[in-house]
């Protein structure tokens, strides 16, 4: 009913026309196609610039010929088929923990006070980078790391820490373990922003009157639904598992190591001819992570059959308590290892003498920060420019889009979205080993215009993202109001539709920058490494190093989506400090 | 009461509808062919999803391009049919008052008025009389969302009659307003309009609001319905 008052109104109130075409109309005109100048072509000549040398095509490198030897030095590489099927494993079993994690919690929980709880608990570590989170996690679960030394040794006896491989074990169960707890808050995220799409509601309402158990009745009459909704997350989410980096080199096996970090190594080995070998392996892990993605689509029908045969059987699974419980509990205690494993972070970046079994530092210290600050200042300048620059960008292409939208009234449907995700859907070697490839031949590489341009890739789309629900939202009849006032189109949109939406521009800043402080490999192959920021620096370090100083190093990069979600929230408080319904806290 | 005579040139005074008819994919959804002379009401009453509303987005050129319209509208003598929103200088009042939430009570008339009132200090006194006309002196740099129902309902009036309309195009304005205000803000919105020589169209469901109007009132059917005149 809701939906359909929507669309009334917006039918009724249809959108401005313009008579003549002025400069500020016409780069609205030309918005969406820059938008896909920007993700397209450079995803496209990647491509394009990884698959030619993968064939042995690279005449910078003397490579003029045709020919599949690249493909065959890759396959004669020890443990490559292993590799590679641990990179696929990897990709379907993170993807399928987070999503019965979330699926699990959504099902149980909607609706309830807990619901909104967890929520508030899980959201926040969207903006955490990947490798914080990753280094936080090691800190937690290694031998000699938190929760070890909070029962040693007085329930374990240990006096020093057990010669177990928990971190960089070969199955990848931490490297596993470490993604899923970034990759749930993303899909719950998402999960959350498709709900108000269905009637969920009333379904929950509908299903539990006709008997059916909480968890059972929502996942038989909403999930579907909602699971359509957020299918192209879930694809990115594999492709992004499968073909990992930065949290690989910190939790990942070493012998051998998962592909994509053994691809990373041979880009960057100082024998420029491994090039081939390494794009040809760029050229498998696309292959990787697309088979990974067909037999998740294969599981879904198995699993959409499976779900049919059990709802046919008309089983209410009234006693659902335990499963609820257990929905919750996992939710909870994959945000507070997170947060736990942050906080150690903080606490190592201080500390002084810390032995083990102690489960605090015997004193504190600030040594770690001041040796580090000098060699600090660069990158740390490095990541906020970069971070600051692409957001800037991505939000003007996505505004300019947003705004020739709201005039023509077109979307671009699902097409446009699965443009918008396509970045998201590609393993980023597959096309950055390319991209950078190609700069170096045409001499523009390490420079800032194609390092920013390289976060803008991944920066635009969850700015997009992020900004059209409230874009599309906002109710048109303010602007019908406008104009009718007289305000011309460029004064609606600077005085009223801009000012009524500056909390969501400002969150979808916050997103964007806090996207971009944690790109590691874009950063590391379009800089050509002679543009470090706090994330590389961070993952160079690798878990093996010196505490205290990766804590210094996570912290900081912890710290600057945290600063930039606070200014987020605070400039329109500040703002609008005396306009009550749109000043947010 | 008759309507203002059917004038049969265009330069009348007032608002005329000639002859429009909108349909949505070749299904007629209303028309209307009138005359609403300055100060006079004009009621469209339909339940809703009849088109009502769409008459009204197409007077004020918001029509969505789902619709297609025929007719012309004539505004004192003027077709305006094909002008931008901007130069038909509609007034719009909607069923909920949409102060501009960024804005303060004030600010929101300051937006409002029209740039010949010069220099600010002038647009800040009229914004300030014009709140004083509608009761509410003093409420300059208040918060919109501050206010009560009635006292927004106000504003939203004050705000569109600052602006100098040339005429009102009322979409249920008083619909959500509960019983005893909704007698008093109909009462002002229709002195305030008789005393600036608007003409109004008033789309409504309510038959009080048609009964206050004391002006014609036309008939939408519903939208696949078979009975009710279609104007």
């Amino acid at each position: 009913m809701g939906a359909r008052g929507e669309r009334q109104r917006h039918l009724r109130f249809g959108r401005l026309r313009f008579g003549r075409l002025r400069p500020g109309r016409l780069m609205l005109r030309l918005a969406p196609p820059l938008a896909l100048i920007v993700l397209a072509v450079p995803l496209a000549f990647g491509v394009l610039g990884t698959v030619l040398p993968a064939l042995g095509y690279l005449p910078a490198l003397g490579g003029t010929r045709l020919t599949l030897a690249p493909f065959a030095e890759l396959l004669a590489q020890p443990g490559i088929v292993r590799s590679s099927i641990q990179a696929l494993l990897i990709g379907l079993a993170t993807t399928a923990v987070s999503l019965v994690l979330v699926a699990g919690f959504v099902c149980a929980w909607y609706g309830t006070r807990a619901f909104a709880f967890i929520q508030h608990l899980v959201s926040p570590l969207l903006a955490v980078p990947h490798a914080a989170a990753a280094f936080g996690f090691a800190f937690m679960i290694a031998p000699s790391g938190y929760l070890a030394r909070l029962v040693s040794p007085w329930a374990t006896g240990w006096e020093r820490p057990p010669d177990w491989l928990i971190v960089n074990d070969p199955a990848g169960l931490a490297l596993i373990a470490g993604l899923v707890l970034k990759e749930v808050p993303f899909l719950l995220l998402v999960t959350l922003a498709a709900l108000p799409q269905v009637p969920a509601t009333r379904a929950q309402e509908l299903s539990q009157s006709l008997g059916y158990g909480l968890l059972a009745g929502f996942m038989f009459t909403v999930w579907p639904a909602l699971y359509r909704q957020i299918r192209l997350a879930v694809f990115a989410v594999i492709a992004y598992a499968s073909a990992n980096v930065d949290v690989a080199i910190i939790l990942g096996p070493t012998t051998p190591e998962t592909l994509p970090v053994r691809l990373v190594g041979w880009m960057n080995d100082p024998d420029l001819s491994m090039r081939f070998m390494a794009c040809a392996g760029a050229v498998l892990q696309i292959g990787v992570t697309a088979t990974a993605i067909a037999i998740w689509v294969a599981m879904e029908r198995a699993m959409h059959i499976l779900a049919e045969r059990v709802c046919e059987t008309g089983r209410r699974f009234r006693r659902d308590g335990a499963m609820r419980m257990l929905a919750g509990a996992a939710m909870t205690v994959q945000a507070l290892l997170v947060f736990g494993g942050l906080a150690i972070l903080a606490l190592w970046s201080v500390s002084g003498l810390w032995q083990f079994p102690d489960a605090l530092p015997a004193n504190l210290s600030l040594r770690s920060w001041k040796q580090s600050l000098p060699v600090l200042a660069g990158p740390l300048a490095t990541t906020i420019i970069v971070g600051v620059a692409a957001t800037a960008i991505s939000l003007a292409i996505a505004l300019a889009c947003l705004q020739r939208e709201n005039e023509t009234g077109r979307t671009g449907g699902n097409r446009a979205l699965a443009l918008v995700y396509l970045p998201l859907l590609v393993p980023q070697i597959g096309f950055l080993f390319g991209l950078q490839l190609l700069l170096v031949a045409a001499d523009a590489d390490a420079n800032w215009a194609a390092l920013i341009g390289a976060h803008v890739i991944f920066v635009l789309p969850y700015v997009f993202l992020s900004l059209s629900a409230p874009w599309r939202a906002y109710d048109r009849r303010y602007e019908a109001i406008a104009a009718a006032l007289g305000a011309t189109t460029g004064r609606i949109f600077w005085r009223v539709r801009l000012p009524m939406l500056t909390r969501a521009v400002l969150a979808a800043s916050a997103v964007g920058f806090a996207v971009s402080v944690g790109q590691y490999l874009p950063t590391l192959l379009v800089g050509a490494g002679r543009f470090p920021t706090i994330t590389t620096e961070a993952v160079a370090l690798g878990s093996g190093g010196n505490r205290r100083v990766i804590g210094v190093y996570a912290f900081l990069q912890m710290m600057l989506p945290f600063i930039g979600f606070v200014l987020a929230g605070l400039v329109p408080a500040l703002l609008f400090r005396n306009r009550r319904a749109i000043r947010g806290v | 009461m008759t309507p203002a005579a059917p004038s049969t040139t265009s330069d009348a005074a007032g608002l005329r509808l000639a002859d429009v008819r909108i349909t949505l994919d070749g299904r007629p959804l209303v028309a209307a062919d009138h005359a609403i002379a300055p100060g006079e009401v004009l009621t469209v009453m339909g339940p809703s999803g009849s088109g009502k509303s769409t008459l009204l987005a197409f007077i004020g050129g918001f029509l969505d391009p789902a619709f297609t319209a025929h007719g012309r509208i004539w505004c004192a003598g003027r077709d305006i049919t094909d002008e931008p929103p901007q130069a038909r200088h509609a007034g719009l009042l909607f069923q909920d008052p949409l102060l501009f939430p960024h804005m303060s009570v004030g600010g929101n008339l300051v937006f409002a008025l029209p740039q010949h009132v010069r220099p600010v200090a002038r647009r800040k006194e009229r914004a300030a009389e014009a709140l004083a006309d509608v009761g509410l002196a003093g409420f300059f740099d208040r918060d919109p969302d501050t206010l009560s129902g009635g006292q927004k309902a106000r504003v939203a009036l004050a705000r569109v009659l600052v602006s100098e309309p040339a005429f009102m195009l009322l979409d249920e304005p008083f619909s959500k307003l509960d019983a005893g205000l909704r007698a008093q803000i109909r009462r002002l919105v229709f002195d305030r309009a008789r005393a600036m020589r608007l003409p109004v169209l008033l789309v409504t469901h309510d038959q009080a609001d048609a009964d206050a109007a004391c002006g014609v009132t036309i008939h939408v059917a519903p939208p696949e319905g078979c009975e009710g005149s279609g104007a």
